[in-house]
């Protein structure tokens, strides 16, 4: 019990660091101290983090243009990360990656990618490197719904089924790819089946659905299916069901939804939602909880301070890493 | 030394690489049992098994997009593409992945993958199979682009590029894979990126040619000889790091250039090549740069237009008697 009320607070802390961060990050960008773009994870936290903890230290990820949120779960360094999206030196990326492209090579972190479904055959690549050299990793790749409608969503599925490989696909269905509606009875559509998750059966791995908004619904499923890779049973496909709060980026109006939709899965909020629980279970205090909060705040605060008081990138780092260790 | 087809020193590369380095595979359509469909990866799945020598199904995408991850977690995939044609599907995979990875991910992320892929017409295999696109990818900074035109810079270059902690694209030119010459057995010999050589030295002229067309030059240079003339053939043999140091040095013997190139030529590696030439050696030029290439039109079928499209010696002996 010790043990898991441990890791159920951690994983309380680890989505709250994802909920201050992406709403720092929200403030700075309409202050215009971000440049390009951003894609926030605020809403779908409990995705990154239940599928992050189900993983260890040698396992991988590959991460979305949405990405902050794995990035964060994985245990990537606040300030470095925050630095990145600022574009400064100092950030993970040394500034040339930004927003969507963070990444922490070290944590077995393949890139953020803003090319949607981009992660699909990469991490079925990773997988292959888990048979060749035996080294027992399992990958997790993070894809939205709309990446699902990529070929590279059926290409990377299939080679991954047809050699078994050790990769869990993770879809974070959060309802829209943008603008289009994943699924919907009647009007525009991304496609024609409610569950991504059906797809699964077409390439002989198992298939699940379950509620993106519940942590501990998240770990146990991603648990099972990193087992299940780890073991040599090959891979699965976890669908998540989820909603972002914000717009696809920020900036984006969110014609294409009502206000009263928004207002429904805000009701069904994954941290609010988990700090209850953790509180209906006596595992949390108002007093803790209020503790956890102002930590986290201080910690994000602090990665803000880092960032503005970073230098930007030399004029000379614009050629170098073109070419891996030469200069350029 | 033994004599080899260049397919076999593709081969030979391969193998030698495998067996020093557990952590290099070879995976594509129909490499494994059928041996590739220009029998190049021929009887490694026999010598090396199925898990380093991997069928895959018809996945263009898949195979390169996954020798990008496999590359990033530690191994180094020799991945063939069928046809150089075939390029095109795995597009964003190329250029929006592996090129663009360690550029970034700030410098983190490594990507020592190679993408070889048959280049080339005069088979009679028509539009989509014959096609030329190494200029595709001397323009995606992040590549590594090499082709190769004898079988010992086809055996050398490859180790390297294997060896080699980024994304190379190997181009091999189909109607050079029966050609046969002498290949060094040292295990470690290489060749490395970004050197040019020097074919066939000559004082009145020099030829920059890529693939097949060395080998037109070299057979245009003999027919040139008995009449006195000489010209000089290099072959970059990698496109980037492409070696303009080399050229440089022999325009300035020659003063006079032709780049020769069986790609169309709107905007081809020939086009590189001569604005290289024209910024830093315009005045080494004592008349215009001229290039030879197949015209701005896909690759005909027909024996009878392939011929006349396909730049040859022919084109290379006129071309040099205007200037000299």
């Amino acid at each position: 019990m010790k043990e898991s009320k441990d890791k159920m607070i951690q994983m309380l802390e680890d989505m709250m660091v994802i909920r201050e961060f992406e709403s720092t990050v929200q403030k700075h960008f309409a202050e215009g101290e971000i440049p390009g773009f951003v894609h926030l994870y605020l809403g779908e936290e409990a995705v990154a983090v239940g599928a992050c903890n189900a993983l260890e230290e040698k396992d991988y990820i590959t991460s979305t243009h949405r990405g902050h949120g794995h990035l964060l779960a994985r245990g990537g360094d606040v300030n470095k990360m925050m630095a990145e999206i600022f574009g400064k030196a100092t950030g993970y990326n040394k500034g040339k990656g930004g927003s969507m492209h963070i990444a922490d090579v070290s944590l077995g972190i393949l890139g953020a990618n803003g090319i949607v479904g981009a992660g699909l055959p990469i991490a079925a690549g990773s997988g292959i490197t888990s048979q060749i050299l035996d080294t027992g990793a399992v990958t997790l790749c993070f894809f939205g719904d709309g990446a699902s409608n990529r070929g590279t969503f059926h290409e990377a599925i299939n080679l991954a089924s047809i050699w078994n490989l050790p990769v869990v696909f993770v879809c974070e269905n959060n309802m829209y790819a943008i603008s289009m509606p994943q699924y919907r009875s009647d009007g525009r559509k991304g496609q024609n089946i409610k569950d991504v998750s059906d797809r699964a059966v077409a390439y002989g791995i198992s298939g699940v659905t379950v509620d993106g908004n519940d942590v501990m619904a998240v770990n146990e499923a991603v648990t099972e299916a990193v087992k299940k890779a780890r073991n040599g049973g090959g891979p699965s496909l976890v669908e998540c069901k989820t909603y972002r709060h914000r717009g696809h980026f920020e900036g984006d109006p969110t014609v294409y939804r009502s206000d009263e939709e928004l207002e429904e899965w805000k009701k069904k909020d994954p941290i609010s939602r988990f700090k209850n629980l953790l509180k209906d279970q006596e595992l949390l205090d108002d007093a803790e909880y209020d503790e956890l909060k102002e930590k986290v705040e201080a910690r994000i605060k602090e990665a803000v301070d880092f960032s503005q008081n970073s230098p930007d990138p030399d004029p000379s780092e614009v050629t170098t890493d073109v070419y891996y260790g030469e200069g350029v | 030394m033994s004599k080899l087809t260049y397919a076999e020193a593709l081969r030979e590369a391969m193998a030698e690489e495998m067996e020093r380095d557990k952590s290099v595979f070879i995976m594509g359509e129909d490499v494994g049992v059928f041996g590739g469909c220009f029998g190049v990866t021929g009887d490694l799945v026999e010598r090396f098994g199925e898990d380093r020598v991997r069928d895959t199904p018809i996945t263009e995408t898949a195979i390169v997009g996954s020798a990008v991850g496999a590359a990033m977690t530690g191994s180094r995939p020799i991945a063939e593409i069928m046809f150089a044609g075939f390029l095109g599907v795995p597009m964003d995979e190329i250029f929006n992945q592996a090129a663009k990875m360690c550029y970034m991910t700030g410098g983190q992320a490594k990507v020592p993958m190679v993408l070889r892929a048959p280049n080339g017409a005069g088979i009679g295999a028509a539009a989509q199979h014959s096609e030329r696109t190494e200029a595709w990818f001397v323009h995606v900074p992040g590549l590594k682009v090499v082709y190769p035109s004898t079988p010992a810079d086809a055996k050398g270059l490859l180790k390297s590029a294997v060896r080699d902690d980024n994304p190379v694209i190997f181009f091999e030119h189909k109607i050079l894979y029966n050609h046969k010459g002498e290949v060094p057995d040292d295990k470690d010999f290489t060749i490395p990126l970004g050197k040019a050589d020097v074919k066939r030295e000559g004082k009145d002229l020099t030829v920059v040619a890529t693939g097949i067309l060395v080998t037109y030059a070299l057979e245009a240079a003999e027919k040139l000889a008995e009449e006195g003339i000489e010209i000089e053939v290099i072959d970059p043999r990698t496109l980037v790091p492409f070696d303009k140091e080399t050229v440089l040095d022999s325009v300035e013997k020659t003063g006079k250039l032709i780049i020769a190139s069986e790609e169309t030529k709107r905007g081809s590696f020939t086009s590189e090549v001569s604005a290289v030439v024209a910024e830093e050696g315009l005045f080494l030029l004592e008349q215009p740069i001229k290039r030879i290439c197949a015209p701005d039109a896909p690759v005909p079928f027909s024996s009878a237009l392939e011929k006349v499209y396909i730049p040859g010696p022919e084109k290379i002996i006129s071309a040099v008697k205007e200037m000299v």
